[in-house]
C-alpha cells in the first residue's frame, strides 16, 4: 500500500474578485490519513469540492488510481470511490436511520436487508448504532455515525472528512479515530479537514498546508509541533497566550438555581444553576453544541428574563434588569451567532459598534447619537483586534466570519467589561486571530474581570480557564480547577460519550 | 442565462436609481397598455405627467400637487417608521379616519363659537383620536398576540361604518334640508384650514407635513430611537441583544403612524373635504403605503414619492376627463408603479450576471 490513489496537479479555481485555489497539487497515498489545513478561506473547501465533483476545476488535473479523474458531479465521484462526510448533517429528523441511508442510495435494497448491513457495517468498524431508531433521538455523534456508514456502503476508496469532531466528545472523538484507524488499514484513504491541530498530530500520516489557496507545505504531523504548522497557516509566527496574573479577588457575578424552561421546539431547558465567577478568573464552560450555551448567554445577557435573585452582579439582583442595564452594570456579553445576533448584517461597522456600545463608551447625548465618537470607537475596535476592512462604513455582512468575530470580541473587551460572557469566542477564527482573542480574554481577567467563556473547543477551555464546568443537557457540571483535569475527566463532564449506552432516556 | 449574485453590500447608487427607473418603465409599460387601449401612448403620458405641470391650466393642478400630496406623506412618513421596524400597520386609512371625525367633532361642538383656539384644539384632537385608533391593534398585539396587519386593517372597515354613522347621525348638519353630511367646516372661521398663501394649495397640512419629513429624517438618523426602529426591522434578534423593548417601539411605532394619519384626516376635512360626509376618505390611507415603499421608506424620498403619486392622479383625472380613459386603466397605471418598484429593487442587493455553465 504504497501507491498514490488520488494524485492532483496545479488545480486552479478562481471566483470573482478572489482566486479560491491556485495551482494546488498533492497526492494521497492508499491507507493513509491526510491533513488537509489551512485557516478559513484559505480554500481547503473548494478543494474538496472539486474533489468530490461539487465544483468544477479552471484547470488542472486529478487522478485516480492511474485514471484520469474528472467527476462532473458527486454522483460520478461516488462511482469512482470517492465519499466524503460534512460539518452539516444532511438527514430527516423524523425517519429512521435505515430509511435515512436508503434516501441516499441509487437502488435502496429493502428495508429490511439494508438494516443488517447497517448493522454489520457497524459493528465491523466499531461505531454502535441501532438502524431502526429515529434520527431526531439521535446525538450529534450518533448522526455523524449514519453519516458515515452511509459512506461505507458504498465501499469507498477515498473517505474525505470535514471538521468531523466539532460536535463530539473527547470519548466520542476516540471512537471515530479508531474507525478510522481500522479503514485506513484496508487501504482505504482519508482526507481530513480539521482545525484541531493536536488531533491532526495523533491521526494523521501526512498534511498538506494550504494558505491563500496555495499548497505552501507538506509536513508529517507527528514529527511537527502544533506551533509550528499553526505558523505555517499563518504563514508568520504570533505569540501564544500568557498568564500573567494575580490571586483571585471578590465574587462580582453569582448564579445561584437558574431555571428556565425550554423556548420553543429546539430549546433546551436550563436546570437548578448555580456557581460564581470572581475578579481575574477565567471560568471555561464546555460541553457539545445544544446542551444549553445558548439559553445560558441569554439569560446572562439578559434577553432572556428571570427572576430577580438568580443573577447577582457585586452583591446586587440584576435578573429583573434587561441589555441596557446590565451594560451600565459592568456585565458584558458577546453572543455565539455574529450575523443577526451581535451584529445587524446590513448596517456598518460604526452602527454596529453603538448596539452595544451606546452607553458605556458614552455614544448618546440626551438620546441624540454622536456618529463621530461612534466611528472613532469603531476604528479603535478595527485597530485593537486588527480587523480586515476597508473601514468603519463597511456593512458588517461584508466581512468574513473571522474578523467580524473579532470585532464584536473588541467591541466587548474594549469596554472594560466587569464580567464579560463570551461564547464561542474563536469559532472559525483563525489561529493568529484566535491566539490574539484568547490573550484579551486572558489580558481583561488579569486586569480584575471576571471571564465566562463557553466554548465547545476544548483546547481553548484548557489553555484559557482557571476552572471548568461543563453543561450536558442544560445542567451544568460540578466547576472544577483546570490544573490537573484530564482530557478522560472532562469528557465525564460533558456527559460522556453520547450513545455509548444504548439506553437513551 | 441570467444569474443573480448577492452584491456584499447594498448599492448606494441602485438605492436611488431603482425609483427613477421604476417610474421610467412605468411610463414604458402604461404607454402600450394606453396605446392598446386605442390611445397615442405619447399624449396620454404626456397628459398625466405634463400637463398638470406645465398645461395650459397648470395654475389649477399645481396647488392640487400640494393638497393631494400632503396627506400622502404626512400618513407614509408615519407608515415609515413602523415599517422600517417591521411592524405593519396597514390601517392608516381608518386612522385618518378616526382622526377626521375627532377633530370635527370639536369643532362642531364648539359651533357657532370663534375663537383662535379651537383651530389648535382641533389638531390635538385629530391626532390623538387617530393616535388611540392606532393603539388598539398595538395593545391586542402586546396583550394577546394578535397580528397588527390584521387587526389594523379590518379597523378602517370599523372606521367606515363610524363616518357613515356621525355623517347620517350625531354629526349632521341641522340646516341640512336632510342630507348626510357635517355641517361645512370651510364656512366656520375658526375651524377652516385655510389656504395659507392663496393660489398656491399651502394649508396647515402641507407645514405638518414638512414638519413630519423634518422630524422623521432627524429621528432615524440623529436619534437612538430611530436607530433601534432600524436594527428591530434589520436584525430583530441583535435588536434584543442590544436592549431594544419590541413592546415600546410597537406603542410608538404604531402610535405615531395612527396620530400622523389623524393629522392628515383633520386637515383634510377642515380644509378641502370641509365636511365630514360618507364618501369622505378617498383612500389615502392605503396609497400612502405605494408612497411609503416609493420613497424607499426614507423622509426624502417619501416627499418626493408623495409629490409624484398626487401627480399620477390628477394626470390620471385629467386623462380620463380629456382622453376617455377608463378609471381602471388609470389604477392599473399606478399599480404598475409599485410592481416595477418592487421589481427592480432586486438591482439594491444583487448585480445581474450573464452566468457561464458551470457545475454547481
Amino acid at each position: 500500500m504504497t501507491g498514490d490513489l488520488l494524485t492532483v496537479s496545479g488545480l486552479t479555481k478562481a471566483y470573482p474578485g478572489v482566486v479560491a485555489n491556485d495551482a494546488v497539487s498533492f497526492a494521497i497515498r492508499e491507507g493513509e490519513v491526510h491533513a488537509l489545513l489551512g485557516e478559513n478561506g484559505a480554500g481547503k473547501s473548494t478543494l474538496v469540492k472539486m474533489i468530490y465533483g461539487l465544483v468544477k476545476p479552471d484547470s488542472g488535473t486529478m487522478t485516480l488510481r492511474g485514471a484520469p479523474y474528472a467527476p462532473h458531479d458527486p454522483h460520478a465521484a461516488r462511482l469512482a470511490g470517492v465519499a466524503m462526510v460534512f460539518q452539516h448533517f444532511s438527514l430527516f429528523d423524523a425517519m429512521s436511520v435505515a430509511e435515512n441511508v436508503a434516501l441516499g442510495m441509487e437502488k435502496p435494497p429493502a428495508l429490511r436487508d439494508l438494516a443488517a448491513r447497517i448493522r454489520d457495517v457497524s459493528e465491523t468498524y466499531g461505531l454502535p448504532l441501532d438502524p431502526d431508531r429515529t434520527v431526531g433521538d439521535l446525538s450529534a455523534g450518533e448522526r455523524q455515525r449514519v453519516e458515515i456508514i452511509r459512506c461505507l456502503l458504498q465501499e469507498p476508496r477515498l473517505l474525505i472528512m470535514d471538521e468531523p469532531t466539532s460536535v463530539l466528545t473527547p470519548q466520542e472523538v476516540e471512537i471515530l479515530f479508531q474507525t478510522l484507524r481500522k479503514l485506513t488499514g484496508e487501504g482505504v484513504a482519508i482526507l481530513y479537514i480539521s482545525h484541531k491541530l493536536e488531533e491532526i498530530r495523533a491521526l494523521c500520516d501526512h498534511a498538506t498546508i494550504l494558505r491563500q489557496g496555495r499548497n505552501v507545505g507538506t509536513c508529517t504531523p507527528r514529527e511537527t509541533s502544533a506551533r509550528a504548522m499553526a505558523e505555517l497557516m499563518v504563514g508568520s509566527s504570533f505569540a501564544a497566550p500568557e498568564r500573567a496574573r494575580g490571586g483571585k479577588g471578590e465574587v462580582l457575578l453569582e448564579v445561584s438555581g437558574l431555571s428556565v424552561a425550554a423556548q420553543g421546539q429546539f430549546g433546551t431547558a436550563l436546570h437548578a444553576i448555580s456557581f460564581a465567577v470572581q475578579a481575574g478568573e477565567v471560568l471555561g464552560i464546555g460541553g457539545v453544541a445544544g446542551n444549553g450555551q445558548d439559553e445560558l448567554l441569554a439569560v446572562l445577557s439578559g434577553e432572556m428574563p428571570v427572576a430577580a435573585e438568580t443573577l447577582r452582579l457585586k452583591g446586587a439582583t440584576i435578573g429583573q434588569h434587561g441589555p441596557s442595564q446590565r451594560r451600565a452594570m459592568g456585565l458584558l456579553t458577546a453572543p455565539e451567532e455574529r450575523l443577526g445576533h451581535a451584529a445587524a448584517p446590513d448596517m456598518s461597522l460604526t452602527e454596529n459598534a453603538i448596539l452595544t456600545g451606546a452607553a458605556r463608551e458614552n455614544l448618546v447625548n440626551r438620546g441624540f447619537l454622536k456618529w463621530d465618537a461612534a466611528e472613532a470607537f469603531a476604528r479603535r475596535i478595527i485597530t485593537g483586534f486588527d480587523v480586515r476592512t476597508p473601514g468603519p462604513g463597511t456593512a458588517a455582512r461584508a466581512l468574513s466570519g473571522g474578523n467580524l468575530q473579532k470585532f464584536v470580541i473588541g467591541r466587548e473587551v474594549l469596554q472594560r467589561p466587569e464580567v464579560l460572557v463570551v461564547n464561542q469566542p474563536t469559532w472559525g477564527v483563525d489561529a493568529a486571530a484566535a491566539a490574539a482573542i484568547r490573550q484579551a480574554l486572558l489580558d481583561l481577567a488579569a486586569g480584575g474581570a471576571a471571564v465566562i467563556c463557553i466554548s465547545q473547543d476544548l483546547d481553548e477551555l484548557i489553555e484559557i480557564s482557571d476552572r471548568f464546568g461543563a453543561l450536558s443537557e442544560g445542567r451544568l457540571s460540578e466547576i472544577r480547577p483546570t490544573q490537573g483535569l484530564s482530557v478522560e475527566e472532562i469528557g465525564l463532564m460533558m456527559g460522556g460519550a453520547h450513545g455509548m449506552e444504548v439506553a437513551h432516556v | 442565462m441570467l444569474k443573480l449574485e448577492k452584491r456584499p453590500q447594498p448599492s448606494q447608487l441602485w438605492t436611488w436609481a431603482t425609483p427613477v427607473l421604476a417610474v421610467l418603465i412605468t411610463m414604458v409599460a402604461g404607454g402600450a397598455l394606453f396605446a392598446a387601449l386605442g390611445q397615442d401612448p405619447v399624449a396620454a403620458i404626456s397628459t398625466i405627467f405634463w400637463q398638470p405641470l406645465f398645461g395650459e391650466f397648470a395654475f389649477y393642478y399645481r396647488p392640487q400637487l400640494l393638497i393631494k400630496g400632503a396627506p400622502l406623506v404626512l400618513i407614509a412618513i408615519g407608515l415609515s417608521l413602523g415599517f422600517r421596524a417591521g411592524i405593519w400597520n396597514i390601517g392608516a386609512e381608518g386612522q385618518y379616519i378616526v382622526g377626521a371625525l375627532a377633530g370635527a367633532g370639536v369643532a362642531l361642538a364648539f359651533y357657532p363659537a370663534e375663537s383662535a383656539l379651537i383651530f389648535p384644539l382641533m389638531v390635538l384632537a385629530g391626532a390623538v383620536g387617530g393616535w388611540a385608533w392606532g393603539m388598539i391593534p398595538a395593545v391586542l398585539k402586546l396583550r394577546f398576540g394578535t397580528n397588527e396587519i390584521l387587526v389594523s386593517l379590518m379597523l378602517v372597515y370599523v372606521a367606515e361604518q363610524l363616518l357613515a354613522a356621525m355623517a347620517l347621525g350625531l354629526m349632521k348638519n341641522p340646516e341640512g334640508r336632510g342630507f348626510p353630511g357635517s355641517r361645512n367646516l370651510r364656512q366656520y372661521d375658526s375651524a377652516h384650514n385655510a389656504e395659507l398663501i392663496t393660489g398656491t394649495g399651502m394649508h396647515w397640512g402641507v407645514v405638518a407635513a414638512l414638519i413630519a419629513v423634518i422630524f422623521a429624517y432627524v429621528l432615524l438618523s440623529r436619534h437612538l430611537l430611530g436607530y433601534h426602529i432600524r436594527l428591530a426591522g434589520q436584525a430583530p434578534r441583535a435588536a434584543r441583544f442590544a436592549g431594544v423593548r419590541p413592546a415600546r417601539l410597537v406603542l410608538f411605532c404604531l402610535g405615531t403612524s395612527g396620530a400622523l394619519a389623524g393629522l392628515a384626516g383633520l386637515f383634510e376635512v377642515a380644509g378641502p373635504a370641509g365636511q365630514v360626509s360618507i364618501d369622505f376618505n378617498v383612500g389615502y390611507g392605503f396609497t400612502a403605503i405605494i408612497v411609503a415603499f416609493l420613497g424607499r421608506l426614507h423622509p426624502f424620498g417619501i416627499l418626493l414619492a408623495g409629490l409624484l403619486m398626487a401627480l399620477t392622479y390628477i394626470g390620471g383625472e385629467l386623462a380620463q376627463s380629456n382622453m376617455g380613459l377608463p378609471a381602471a386603466a388609470i389604477q392599473l397605471f399606478q399599480g404598475m408603479l409599485l410592481f416595477f418598484l418592487l421589481a427592480v429593487d432586486l438591482l439594491t442587493n444583487y448585480r445581474i450576471r450573464l452566468a457561464t455553465k458551470e457545475v454547481a
